[in-house]
């Protein structure tokens, strides 16, 4: 026992496990979900054997993109079950402990900070906006510039030159304009929420797509907000064509139940 | 927030582009993409510090693993690009 871990996965006003759909999930690491209450908080919980879960153990197994994701949809899981009881505070994955003692003090020291936090995010859920430039066809890059060669040698190196540059320039007046797009796209959907935050647009490696992602913010909305909120994605995706624009949600609110600044804009 | 978007974007041939739904709900957790996943429980969530094995949970492992994600990905992606080369 001294060997293991606790891992914690929300913090929560009161949380029920038994005869609730947290019962029968196993979280991470494929244990059982527990609580462990103090100073008036719940903090949702589950052991880990510090074999896979000690801190060099973790630095290994974080490498490793399939145990990161069966650890990260674990955790999530456990999450959108708590969710369903009520508003929780989500912690970041790789939280864990050495002991129930250990997470009560913590609960009891910060139990201001969570109230809070609680109090924020009551009845809200958070909703994530991508936007991608929508690439243009880059096909006629090529052969616009060969079947126009013909001429004088000097002629036509300046011609390519000459055209390259007006390709670069148009790519990069695109860019503006996605840019510019995307602001206004933000500062509308930003109309609808209670909080807003810009996380860092993924890299192409990350999206699967080749389109790049110029917008990822996240909206923490009021449930009477959903539904034109969507519908304003909707319609902002058609006034704006240059873009492709990605709804998800609702989640639990990851990125609104920070307490202080260690959670915040990047 | 413009600074970052103004870098060339890098085109890496990615190893299967999954069809992404929108206006799917994200409460399914086995449907949730894992990038939008990540984005919230290694970006997001609370961080509470002052435990033993916490002390890299922080900042620092947040970063470890995206690395490492991108790495892992971008090999796949390059390993698939090198098995696409041949049929073109």
């Amino acid at each position: 026992m001294a060997a293991d871990g606790t891992w914690v996965y929300a913090i929560a006003e009161r949380v029920a496990v038994p005869n609730t759909p947290l019962a029968q999930i196993s979280g991470v690491g494929g244990s059982g979900v527990r609580t462990i209450e103090a100073a008036g908080l719940t903090a949702v919980a589950g052991d880990v054997g510090l074999a896979a879960f000690g801190e060099e153990a973790l630095r290994r197994n974080l490498e490793d993109l399939d145990w990161l994701e069966a650890t990260a949809r674990a955790h999530h899981q456990v999450i959108d079950a708590v969710a369903l009881q009520g508003p929780l505070i989500p912690m970041r994955l790789t939280t864990i402990y050495s002991g129930d003692a250990q997470i009560a003090a913590m609960l009891s020291e910060r139990v201001a900070d969570f109230r809070a936090a609680l109090g924020r995010i009551s009845g809200r859920t958070e909703w994530g906006v991508k936007a991608y430039a929508n690439r243009q066809p880059e096909a006629n890059d090529d052969s616009a510039v060969t079947p126009g060669s013909p001429g004088p040698e000097t002629g036509a190196g300046a011609a390519y030159l000459r055209r390259r540059c007006d390709q670069i320039t148009a790519q990069k007046n695109a860019r503006q304009e996605t840019l510019a797009s995307a602001e206004e796209i933000h500062a509308e959907l930003s109309r609808y929420a209670a909080e807003t935050r810009l996380h860092a647009p993924q890299a192409p490696q990350l999206t699967g797509t080749k389109e790049p992602m110029i917008l990822n913010a996240a909206y923490l909305l009021d449930s009477a907000h959903h539904e034109e909120f969507a519908a304003a994605v909707t319609a902002l995706g058609g006034e704006h064509p240059g873009l492709r624009l990605e709804l998800t949600g609702p989640w639990p609110p990851y990125s609104f139940a920070g307490t202080g600044e260690e959670g915040g804009r990047r | 927030m413009s600074s970052q978007h103004e870098e060339e974007p890098v085109l890496v041939p990615t190893a299967e582009t999954q069809p992404r739904s929108q206006h799917r709900p994200a409460v399914h957790a086995e449907r949730i993409a894992l990038v939008d996943l990540l984005d919230r429980v290694l970006a997001g969530g609370v961080v509470v510090s002052g435990e033993v094995t916490l002390s890299i949970a922080d900042v620092d492992m947040v970063r470890v693993s995206l690395q490492a994600l991108v790495t892992s990905v971008s090999a796949l992606a390059q390993a698939s690009d090198d098995e696409a080369v041949p049929g073109r």
